[in-house]
This record gives C-alpha cells, structure tokens and sequence, in this order.
C-alpha cells in the first residue's frame, strides 16, 4: 500500500510510488543488520564476533527454511480460509506490484495460450475460450499482504486441482511453478495447489480480470499471502526441484503460508 | 520470604543454594538465564517489527530505520520470525518453571487494591522504600503480572496475524486480522513503556540490577 515516506533525492518517483518498491534495498551485504548497531544487543554480539552480516544473513536463512517445514506441517488441506459477504468487498480493490500500474502488462486475449509443463500428461497449451468454458468456482476471502495490509476480493475462475487433474498433472510432484508475463514468478507446494480453495482465477468480482488484477490469469491462493498469488500467469509447470521466485529469491520466505 | 518459600526456591537451583552463605537469593539462575534471554529476544522482536510495521504502517508516523532492525521488509521478517522461537521457547521454560516453583504465586500474589493505591502513592512521592528487593511492593506486583500477561496478548496476537487461516479461530478472538494488528502493536507499545519504566528503576536502584544479574 502506498505509504506517506517521502523519496531521498535523485531517485526515481515513479519506482516509489507503489509500495514493495519502496521496500528493495540496494544489493548490498550486511543488509539485515543494519539498525542492529543502534539496538544495542546485537552490537554485543558482533563486537565479539559471534556474528557478522554474513553469517547473521545465513543463520537467518536456515531459520526461514526451518519456518517453512513448520508452516507445512501447520498447513491443514482441510481448513478453508474464512469467506465474506459481498458487502465486505473491498472497493476499490488495490492494485499491487513492484511497479506502477500504467507499467502492468498488457496481454491481448486473443492471441494469449496458457503454456503448460513438466509432469502433465497433457502439454498442450490452453487458449482463453477454452478455459473461460471450464466450470466456475468463486469465492470471497481476504488477500493479506506480506506488508501487512489486507483486503478482501471476490475472485471467480477454474478450481486449480480440477485444473490438474483435467491435464494429468503428477499430484505427487512437489511443486507447482508459475511463469508471468512481466518476468515474475512463484513455486508453490502441491498441497497448497490442490487446496479447494486455490483457483485458476479468471474474473474479478464476477467480471473478467481487469489488467490491474492480472488479466487473463491470476493464481488465487488464499491459504498464502499474497506475493504466492501470481498474476499476468503465462506459463504452468509441475516439477520436483523448486524454482523459486521474484520475491522469495530477495528473502521474503519461501512458504508464506497463513 | 518464608522458610518454606525458600527451601522451595533453592530445592530447584542446587547451584545456588551451594553458595547461599553469602546472604538470601533473590533471584535464581533460570530466573536470570531466562530474564536475559527474554530480554535479547523482545528487543529484536521490537526492532524488527517496527521496521515491519513501516511497510504498512497503521497511524500516520513510521519508525526510524535507524532503531529499527532488518534493513527492510524482507530482513526484518526473517529477524522476527527466528527470535519469535527465542521469545516463545524461553517463554514457556520461564512460565512453567514461575507456575511449578511457585514462584508467581508467592512473588505476585496476593494484589490487594488497597495496597496498590498506597504503594503507588508512596512510589510517586519517591517514599517507596526497597529494603527487601526478594519483596515485590503491591504496584510491582501488579505491574509484573500485568506485563507476563501482556506477554501472552503479544505472542498470541502474533500468531493470529501470522496465521489468520489455520489458527482462524484465535483471529476471530482478536476481532479479526485487521483488528489482531492493532491489538498486537497495543501490547508492542505496553512492553516498551514497560521498558522504560524498568530500565528506569532498575538503574535508580542499582541493588536490584545486580541481584537479576549475580542473584542477590
């Protein structure tokens, strides 16, 4: 969400106004413990050379790691993420991206094919009539933000293990990657994917996805926070190795459940 | 302190009972070990949740990044997400041993109103006296049990925000997820004011930082 921070001199405006951008950090070392010196406790600890940025950002990463077998193991199938009455929406609905939304990519419907991979029994790619045919599923929950921030959308489209098992998708793969159109991406874990609330999302509030919200194809999730719900989806593949992600590569952690 | 309490006290600390010819333990080892601990992980819990806090702040001011920890949304969530286990493990020895020895019991009850008001109206004309720093005088009392249960608001909060779908029913106890952030930064702002009190009178009373640090 925007915030009121104003932007240090030369920088670009644009690049700041929404949001995560505003967050990026330049590529830098030691980055997680800057401010540490003014807390005091950790001056301590690096004074005595216990921990240095190097080895804090390291410790901190197995840690994330370790949090992510712990989200998975506090992940139910089962548990459906709470749902809201229309009333509820959140009007307008944000728009959110590590760029500004005149910048959003503009996909023409007509020529745009789904692209499909890895461990499918069928690869051939999906055209937007073909899957605007496929039966409906809706629901009405909230998105919640890495940042914080939180709003609540109704998203209508395909339910995404429907979706897998349509093209013989290997279920017993461990992940699910998504390729967007402005170079974005995500991994997520199969039983996150075959979660009945995960949907291949076409619409918005009943009406085809506005580019602001990821026209033609959103992933919504509401099991993760909203980073792990791509939008501009290009491409799908299921495989064994995980490939990552825009964010989850800058250190934002992998699983994100809620 | 009684006898009794204190056989109690030093039944569970043979180390120090070892040595306790040197005058009464006023606090025991896994009092000192887990104050210390608790106190390094609130202060990194702190720090980086205000530098979370920026990246959606709910009133209209933003933490400086330079007391802030994390360096940015990524950093600070790795931070407060490895110290949670620090705070929550230490948490939970600290809490089971206060309830097994006895310890809260004895030291934080009873809280009798009448006693408060006296007290806090004798530690506001600076006639407060500590002779007995193993005694806790009605307004500590009251202010240690209320920052053990802020303690349990701030980790459940916590939770609530961190997992409003699988722990949704504790989100609905804390109005909601938007509501859980408030209720959460409420208690963040409780602790520190707390912590400036404590630090406070804990250097205008030297006797009782060294009792939390060498035990008496």
């Amino acid at each position: 969400m925007s915030s009121k921070r104003k932007p240090a001199a030369g920088v670009d405006v644009k690049l700041l106004i929404k949001d995560a951008a505003k967050l990026l950090p330049e590529p830098s070392r030691r980055l997680f413990l800057r401010g540490a010196g003014s807390l005091g406790a950790l001056a301590l600890l690096s004074g005595c050379d216990i921990i240095d940025g190097d080895t804090a950002e390291k410790a901190l990463g197995v840690v994330s790691r370790f949090n992510d077998r712990v989200q998975a193991l506090l992940f139910n199938p089962n548990t459906l993420a709470p749902t809201y009455p229309e009333s509820m929406i959140t009007r307008p609905f944000p728009f959110n991206a590590y760029y500004h939304e005149d910048e959003a990519p503009d996909i023409d419907g007509e020529t745009y094919q789904l692209e499909i991979g890895g461990l499918v029994g069928n690869k051939k790619p999906w055209t937007l009539p073909e899957l605007y045919k496929l039966p409906e599923v809706s629901q009405i929950t909230r998105h919640v933000c890495v940042e914080g921030w939180s709003a609540i959308g109704s998203w209508q489209g395909v339910k995404l293990s429907d979706f897998l098992k349509l093209i013989g998708a290997d279920l017993t793969a461990k992940y699910v990657w998504f390729q967007c159109a402005e170079g974005y991406s995500t991994t997520i874990d199969m039983p996150s994917a075959l979660h009945p609330q995960t949907q291949l999302t076409l619409k918005f509030d009943r009406q085809i996805l506005p580019t602001a919200y990821g026209f033609p194809i959103k992933i919504r999730i509401p099991t993760k926070l909203g980073f792990k719900n791509p939008k501009y989806v290009t491409a799908m593949w299921v495989q064994n190795n995980d490939a990552g992600g825009y964010w989850e590569d800058k250190g934002y952690n992998w699983f994100s459940g809620l | 302190m009684s006898n009794d309490a204190m056989t109690m006290e030093a039944a569970t600390n043979p180390p120090v009972l070892a040595d306790s010819a040197r005058g009464p333990v006023i606090h025991p080892r896994w009092v000192r070990v887990t104050h210390w601990i608790n106190a390094l992980a609130m202060l990194l819990m702190i720090g980086s949740g205000w530098q979370i806090y920026d990246a959606a702040p709910l009133f209209g001011f933003e933490f400086s990044p330079h007391i802030a920890l994390g360096g940015w949304l990524a950093g600070a969530l790795m931070w407060h997400f490895a110290a949670m286990w620090l705070l929550l493990i230490n948490g939970l020895v600290y809490g089971a041993l206060g309830i097994l020895s006895g310890r809260f019991r004895r030291k934080l009850f009873p809280i009798r109103p009448r006693e408060v008001l006296r007290d806090l109206s004798a530690a506001l004309r600076g006639r407060l006296a500590h002779d007995d720093l193993a005694v806790y005088n009605a307004v500590q009392k009251l202010l240690y049990l209320g920052i053990l249960l802020t303690g349990v608001v701030i980790v459940l909060s916590g939770l609530s925000i961190w997992k409003p779908v699988q722990f949704q029913a504790l989100t609905a106890f804390f109005g909601g997820y938007n509501t859980a952030r408030y209720v959460h930064f409420a208690a963040m702002t409780a602790i520190v004011t707390f912590l400036c009190v404590h630090v406070t009178l804990a250097v205008l009373v030297p006797t009782s930082l060294r009792a939390m640090i060498a035990g008496r």
